[in-house]
């Protein structure tokens, strides 16, 4: 049985590359300045874990988190 | 008379790593190789040029100095032959501003930037691209730099600050003359600023009677924290920003694409039959061919990567370098067309990531579809010289392609 996936954005390392908006749009949403934040609670909805952890492994700033729970 | 065109030529490199010059014409033509002896030589090299410089070499030395704003100031951003004075006059918020003042002056700038801002704008440069596409489809061949890549981000950023496109050609010469002619004459670099904001001073003249809907009545209309408007040399200095930095940035990074498009058929094709894997082409072509170096200045000693820097010196931040590094990127040299993972870092690194790279992205992704939509096949013109711009920019200004299939 897979893990349950949770995302979190750090926002005090976000600088609004919008890669994880880019490749995961259903994890994460960006406010008006275009810095991103998870979607909801951060929790993944089942299917979508790869792009969880395509999202993380894109962010130049190392600010996403995936925590398995 | 001199040729005020070409930049003043500086002593040939004999010893790149302890001499080290980004304006030489055999760092213009094939900068990787260098890169290579550099990094394997420290992750932090210095010369004596440019009035003492240092450069990091890794991707790892190139991201602790990005995100130390402490010890490196962005009051000056381009390595130079001399250290132009810090005046409002010639500075350029957000760019050139350290915290604390920068994230203001940055955020007042990031709305008009966002995706979905983009998505907007994405129609205008798609015509944009089929207007340039039908000017020269039926000719055979072309110089895709003079006729394609360099129209592009040019005429966008004008519709986007409310400028005529027909203006093109100045601000392509402005920019010629701050980011390549001004790294070694300071008079044309201060020239051009002056022209740039005379330019500006006269559109903003012409908003306030009659307002518009564009990029230079919003920073009119913006207030700081106290609900003042800005300075009237904040607005002009971001405005020549946007400018500068909206133009052969992404004139290089559609260029240098279109330039490894040409000379690899299986990408080419690759593309042509997904062309869903287009953006994330974009992202390795822009590590791989990173148009954008940008520079630090020492304020205080310190250490990076166990290498002593000393206040006083430039570094010349080469995010183009840092992308190549193979301890960061498998198969760093070669491009992988569908890289999954792709932590790259052509937009900068830390608190001045670029404004623009949504709009840098959008327009490679847009030129790049409409390109192969209408000339799948095309190649170098062997008759023909690829030439490239020098220093902070790298990107192909020179592009003579065969078009249609090699008979």
């Amino acid at each position: 049985m897979t893990a349950r996936l949770r995302v979190h954005v750090d926002p005090d390392k976000c600088q609004g590359h919008a890669r994880c908006k880019a490749l995961a749009p259903e994890l994460f949403e960006l406010d008006e300045f275009g810095n991103a934040h998870e979607a909801g609670d951060g929790t993944v909805p089942p299917g979508l874990e790869d792009k969880a952890w395509l999202a993380k492994s894109n962010c130049p700033e190392i600010a996403i988190d995936v925590i398995e729970e | 008379m001199s040729d005020v065109s070409q930049p003043v030529a500086h002593p040939p490199v004999t010893d790149w790593v302890n001499d080290f010059d980004h304006t030489d014409p055999q760092w213009t033509e094939d900068p990787f190789p260098i890169w290579d002896e550099l990094r394997a030589a420290s992750p932090v090299v210095h010369t004596e040029r440019f009035l003492g410089c240092y450069m990091p070499t890794t991707y790892e030395a190139v991201r602790a100095i990005a995100n130390d704003t402490e010890h490196f100031s962005s009051r000056r951003i381009i390595v130079r032959d001399v250290r132009p004075e810090l005046t409002t006059r010639n500075a350029a918020p957000p760019i050139t501003s350290d915290p604390p003042v920068h994230k203001p002056a940055k955020q007042l700038l990031l709305p008009p930037f966002t995706p979905d801002a983009m998505k907007k704008l994405e129609p205008r440069v798609r015509d944009i691209c089929n207007e340039l596409i039908d000017g020269f489809i039926a000719d055979g061949q072309v110089d895709a730099a003079a006729r394609y890549t360099k129209h592009i981000p040019v005429r966008a950023i004008a519709h986007m600050l409310g400028i005529p496109e027909s203006d093109s050609d100045l601000f392509i010469n402005w920019i010629h003359m701050i980011l390549e002619l001004g790294i070694k004459d300071e008079g044309v670099l201060m020239q051009a600023v002056q022209e740039m904001s005379g330019y500006f001073r006269a559109h903003i003249e012409e908003r306030r009677s009659k307002p518009t809907d564009d990029l230079i009545s919003y920073l009119m209309n913006a207030r700081d924290k106290e609900g003042q408007p800005l300075e009237e040399s904040h607005v002009l200095g971001s405005l020549r920003l946007l400018l500068i930095a909206g133009i052969d940035t992404t004139w290089s990074a559609i260029g240098s694409s279109l330039w490894h498009l040409a000379r690899t058929p299986a990408d080419r094709e690759r593309l042509i039959a997904e062309p869903e894997l287009i953006p994330v082409a974009v992202e390795e072509l822009l590590r791989a061919y990173s148009p954008v170096t940008m520079a630090r200045e020492v304020v205080k000693e310190t250490t990076i990567s166990g290498c002593p820097v000393k206040a006083g010196n430039m570094v010349l931040l080469s995010f183009p370098a840092a992308n190549r590094d193979p301890d960061m990127f498998p198969d760093a040299d070669k491009v992988v067309i569908d890289r999954r993972e792709n932590r790259h870092a052509a937009f900068g690194l830390g608190i001045h990531r670029c404004i623009g790279s949504n709009l840098a992205r959008m327009e490679m992704q847009v030129a790049l579809e409409e390109w192969l939509k209408w000339v799948p096949d095309f190649r170098l013109d062997p008759a023909g010289t690829v030439t490239w711009s020098q220093g902070t920019v790298r990107g192909p200004r020179q592009l003579p392609f065969l078009l249609g299939k090699a008979k």
